[in-house]
């Protein structure tokens, strides 16, 4: 299953390793990154591959949200599929 | 990664509420039929505990895993005048609660279809059912019930029709304590559709599948959105933006349903193209007309907005899921309107444009407080008003109507929840009786000579 996870916050040294260690740890690989800041904000977008993870998805999202709140960011992770079926046919 | 698009859908989540209005699971209970009453009841709540186990599960993972709200969950049962109609029981009200029952053991905020379908005329179960209504809502939570009192095909029933002005009446005296909250969940149609996700007005139809998934999306707070971009432009401009906003709301339904029919291994039937609003604020069909450049809804030019948002949804939708049915159109209920019910405490929005604005948009009179002493007779007239829109232009129309015990006009009725809060508002003294009183049936419109 291929995911995207987007972080959007207040910017700040280690945003970046924190998420990225997390996932490793959690056994995600990332395919794809791309991070920019927006109005002042930090935004992220990360493609995910969860094949290899081995809790369930909403074990996965618990553990990224608890991530967020130590990094003073969102983390929110969504099935791609729902950013591809919107756009296109 | 189109980061561009990625953020375009989340900002339509989060901060426009996109949501998935309901998934609703359409159960055939024709095989529940049964001479002995308790053994039906026994297979219908059999049969819909047994298909609908997973269908809050599912939905609330579909939820999580792909970030968006569904509302609600669902159940849509055969007409049951159909279904208890082979027992020679003198009320219906043990089948409805059997329906709430089960309603409460999968889950389900709703189960729709303690129905009756009497265009033309009534049999025995259909009397029966159609007595039962006021003590059926009364004494259960999550039953929905409808009558069909017309059709395009075969006029419109006015013996139907003056019955469930009484019927109404009745339904809110029983359930006054809630200023008549029964009859938020009684809807009269004419041309009522079989595939229909949405409440109170859902039934399956006889001519579906044993088992379907029905989905009706929303979004209104993203038309306004996308509609602030373009101020000052004109229509075609408007027309434009709102058919290329409705066809990413409707390709959200027809993931959601796509998935949720694969994972219940259930076939997938609708997805229902309809702006559905909600009493939250950015969440208002009455928003998106104001947006259009009405000071307040209900004033001049009301109903040619009301048309073209109605037009560039269904066309927006259509080419981008697979099957389209249901209502398909803008609903205007007031109480779940904060536009609409911003609009009647100003005085811009009357019963009669409301009426005239259902004559080009999904689907009627709905949710609207009234006093609780208007008589029965003046009911019955709306509701034969209503249903001759929807006959002679062969589209689906409906009331829901709630005459709240009580209250007087401008005095508000507060239901709670997504059915939100409505202001009373006047109807005319003249009376109707004698017109309605006179029964028997309009007979079908004929299709040429259009004018």
């Amino acid at each position: 299953m291929r995911a995207i996870l987007t972080v959007i916050g207040k910017d700040q040294v280690g945003i970046i390793a924190g998420v990225s260690t997390q996932l490793a740890e959690l056994k995600i690989n990332i395919l794809d990154v791309s991070q920019t800041i927006m109005s002042g904000y930090f935004t992220m977008m990360m493609m995910l591959d969860l094949s290899n993870a081995e809790a369930n998805f909403d074990e996965i999202k618990q553990a990224l949200a608890k991530k967020g709140e130590a990094l003073q960011v969102q983390i929110k992770i969504q099935r791609e599929e729902i950013f591809q079926s919107m756009h296109s046919l | 990664m189109e980061t561009k698009q990625i953020l375009e859908t989340i900002r339509m989540i989060e901060e426009e509420k996109l949501d998935i209005r309901t998934i609703t699971m359409g159960i055939s209970l024709l095989d529940c039929i049964d001479a002995d009453g308790e053994k039906a009841r026994r297979k219908i709540y059999d049969k819909i505990t047994r298909l609908a186990e997973n269908l809050v599960q599912t939905g609330e993972e579909i939820e999580s895993e792909y970030g968006i709200p569904i509302i609600n969950k669902r159940i849509s049962v055969t007409p049951i005048s159909l279904i208890a109609g082979a027992t020679d029981e003198k009320d219906y009200i043990a089948f409805a609660k059997t329906l709430d029952a089960a309603a409460k053991k999968v889950g389900v905020h709703f189960i729709g279809g303690f129905s009756a379908l009497v265009q033309k005329g009534c049999h025995k179960g259909d009397k029966i059912l159609i007595d039962s209504i006021p003590r059926a809502l009364a004494e259960t939570e999550r039953v929905c019930a409808s009558v069909n009192v017309g059709s395009t095909r075969s006029g419109i029933n006015m013996n139907a029709v003056r019955d469930m002005g009484v019927i109404i009446k009745k339904t809110a005296g029983l359930t006054a304590d809630t200023q008549g909250l029964g009859c938020a969940k009684l809807v009269v149609f004419a041309n009522a559709v079989e595939d229909n996700p949405f409440m109170a007005g859902a039934f399956h139809g006889v001519g579906e599948a044993d088992v379907v998934i029905n989905v009706g999306v929303s979004g209104p707070g993203v038309v306004k959105r996308a509609l602030e971009k373009v101020k000052g432009e004109p229509f075609d401009v408007v027309a434009e933006t709102v058919k290329k906003t409705a066809f990413k709301i409707t390709r959200m339904g027809q993931l959601v349903g796509m998935e949720a029919s694969k994972r219940l291994g259930v076939p997938f039937g609708i997805v229902d193209l309809s702006l559905a609003p909600t009493p939250a604020v950015g969440d208002s069909v009455a928003h998106i007309l104001e947006e259009m450049g009405l000071e307040s809804v209900g004033t001049h030019g009301t109903t040619a907005a009301l048309a073209l948002l109605n037009d560039a949804v269904k066309k927006g939708g259509v080419m981008a899921c697979g099957h389209v049915g249901g209502l398909s159109g803008a609903f205007i209920p007031v109480s779940e309107d904060a536009g609409m019910i911003d609009a009647v405490n100003r005085g811009s929005l009357n019963l009669e444009k409301l009426e005239a604005m259902t004559a080009i948009c999904s689907v009627g009179l709905d949710m609207i407080a009234i006093p609780g002493d208007v008589p029965a007779e003046t009911i019955s007239a709306m509701i034969a008003d209503e249903a001759a829109i929807g006959v002679i232009n062969n589209k689906t129309t409906a009331v829901r109507i709630i005459p709240a015990p009580g209250t007087n006009v401008g005095d508000r009725v507060e239901f709670g929840g997504l059915l939100g809060h409505a202001p009373v508002m006047g109807v005319h003294s003249f009376s109707s009786a004698d017109f309605i009183a006179r029964g028997g049936r309009i007979p079908a419109p004929i299709h040429s000579f259009k004018n």
